[in-house]
């Protein structure tokens, strides 16, 4: 088997005398998805910045692509145009249109020519049925539509790396769907994610493997079957009975 | 009347073309808000004379009135000195011309230096820090003066006397210090998640700063700044303290060898003709920026 995109080991990061994650470790093998779950304050968005470089780890190393980006002498710029991440609050530039938005990065940190960049963004945007808003600002569409932009914005520079941080958390029930189906494309395209949701049934969907996070510690993993089903720990059993009875399953 | 006729609609099973009627009640509604209305305005206009008429017919009336008109509303006079207040003006405008580009420059660089995190900046971060105390807390009158007065006192060789540069030092250094906060204050009201967004789309500190932070931190300090631009053309008269001719001096100057006030009117007169619409451009700016920022909804 080839070597993994994403392999985290025993990461622990803390807040002051707070641990959030402990003996953190998995690896993502490429083409598949990993799904973390767990609770609000579990430490799943924190995982996710950690692995972005947003912010520092306390202790163990994330290696992408085999080499060491928590290493002394690692380029933080250069890391971060391997990893897309995709927030909740999505962070468009609202002073910028919607291509632009897109074209930014590619023109700014590749160095691809304008018409290039934007001939790109409007081939993504076609795919994704947005077509008709590259030239509005991010004001003017929904907030599912938004979500899509920031996906097709970070997709835009090529990452080997996706990190999707609760990305429908932020959205009414009606337009969590089309985003979460532009993620179900993307894939059945090939590309290697890392995600953070509460959404059981969308994880099941996706989900190469589910890893339950409970008090920033990995209490279990597995097929989305086998964790989503049939879980073995306590914990997990009672979250899922929560979740379930929210209605969120 | 694009409608289709009622013969020519033939079997429509629905007519959605029908024309909206008000109802009685909206009717009702509507008479009471124009009665409403055109009360409030007899009101409005009736009170406005009454209290300003009042308040002219006081000061016309008392008998201080012909000494005050004559020596401050002499219309002929005015006229004549106007020429020279105007060209005096002239300076005034050049100055704030000169003085606005400067500070907006030295402002930005400041605002950037106390932002920044680099270790390689620490010393101009503790400078910037003095300087913005330090020239923010002085009165401008004492500045222009140290300046004007102090630096040709040092007698160096190579540094001008030339009074208008020194004014203008005077007054950029001042407001370089007020228009670095304006600015600074823009930069920090930029939620970090912007930041965040850009540096993982992979750009770099600078140039997150300068596509995503600075376009929008000069989008909500654009009103303040207008406002301070209104400031700085009023202020640009202190340098005639020095003996720089411009408006103040000018009308100083017809002033005193006439012992009539009139000359000040006028010049104060040129200043609202530049300031007021100004003000009003700022406020229209202002509302704009709250509206778009409404609209946006982003923190």
């Amino acid at each position: 088997m080839s070597q993994p995109v994403l392999e985290v080991k025993q990461l622990r990061k803390s807040y002051g005398s707070e641990v959030v994650l402990e003996d953190i470790s998995f690896s993502v093998p490429v083409h598949t998805a990993t799904v973390f779950i767990g609770s609000s304050g579990s430490g799943k968005s924190t995982l996710l910045r950690c692995i972005n470089l947003l912010d520092q780890i306390d202790d163990g190393s994330i290696v992408l692509d085999g080499e060491d980006i928590t290493a002394v002498d690692a380029d933080v710029d250069k890391v971060r145009r391997k990893l897309g991440i995709v927030f909740q609050s999505f962070n468009l530039f609202p002073h910028m249109k919607v291509i632009d938005n897109i074209t930014l990065a590619p023109m700014k940190v590749q160095g691809i020519s304008k018409e290039a960049a934007r001939e790109n963004a409007y081939k993504l945007l076609d795919r994704f049925g947005l077509h008709d808003k590259a030239e509005n600002y991010p004001d003017r569409l929904s907030g599912g539509q938004q979500q899509r932009v920031a996906i097709i914005r970070s997709i835009a520079v090529a990452p080997r790396l996706l990190l999707l941080d609760e990305i429908t958390s932020a959205l009414d029930p009606v337009l969590v769907n089309e985003v979460l189906s532009t993620v179900r494309d993307l894939k059945i395209e090939g590309m290697t994610m890392v995600l953070a949701t509460h959404e059981m049934g969308f994880a099941k969907q996706v989900a190469d493997e589910v890893c339950f996070l409970h008090h920033g510690k990995i209490l279990e993993w597995g097929s989305p079957a086998q964790i989503l089903e049939a879980p073995a720990q306590a914990e997990t059993k009672e979250f899922l009975k929560r979740v379930h009875e929210a209605g969120r399953l | 009347m694009g409608r289709p006729s009622e013969s020519d609609s033939g079997a429509a099973p629905y007519d959605f073309g029908g024309e909206w009627v008000p109802s009685q009640l909206e009717i009702a509604r509507r008479a009471a808000r124009k009665s409403r209305n055109i009360r409030n305005s007899i009101i409005a206009v009736v009170s406005s004379i009454v209290v300003i008429g009042g308040l002219a017919l006081i000061a016309v009336t008392s008998p201080g009135w012909k000494s005050l008109s004559d020596t401050f509303f002499a219309w002929a006079y005015g006229v004549e000195v106007l020429p020279k207040i105007i060209l005096g003006f002239g300076t005034n405008v050049t100055l704030t011309l000169i003085a606005s580009t400067c500070v907006a420059i030295l402002g930005l660089s400041i605002a950037l230096v106390r932002t920044s995190r680099s270790p390689a900046l620490a010393p101009f971060r503790i400078l910037a820090t003095l300087y913005v105390d330090i020239f923010r807390g002085i009165p401008m009158l004492l500045v222009i003066l140290l300046v004007g007065f102090g630096i040709p006192a040092l007698r160096i060789q190579g540094l001008t006397n030339n009074v208008l540069i020194l004014g203008t030092i005077a007054v950029i250094i001042t407001y370089t210090a007020y228009v670095a906060e304006v600015i600074r204050s823009g930069i920090l009201t930029i939620h970090p998640s912007q930041r965040a967004a850009a540096r993982s789309l992979g750009l770099s500190h600078f140039q997150s700063l300068r596509y995503v932070v600075l376009p929008q931190a000069f989008r909500r300090v654009t009103p303040p700044l207008l406002n301070d631009l209104v400031a700085l053309i009023k202020d640009t008269g202190l340098v005639s303290i020095l003996g720089v001719t411009d408006a103040v001096r000018a009308a100083q100057i017809a002033s005193s060898r006439s012992f009539n006030y009139t000359p000040y009117v006028m010049a104060a007169i040129i200043f609202l003709l530049v300031t007021i619409p100004l003000t009003r451009f700022t406020d229209r700016t202002l509302r704009r920026s709250i509206e778009r920022q409404n609209a946006t909804g982003v923190a």
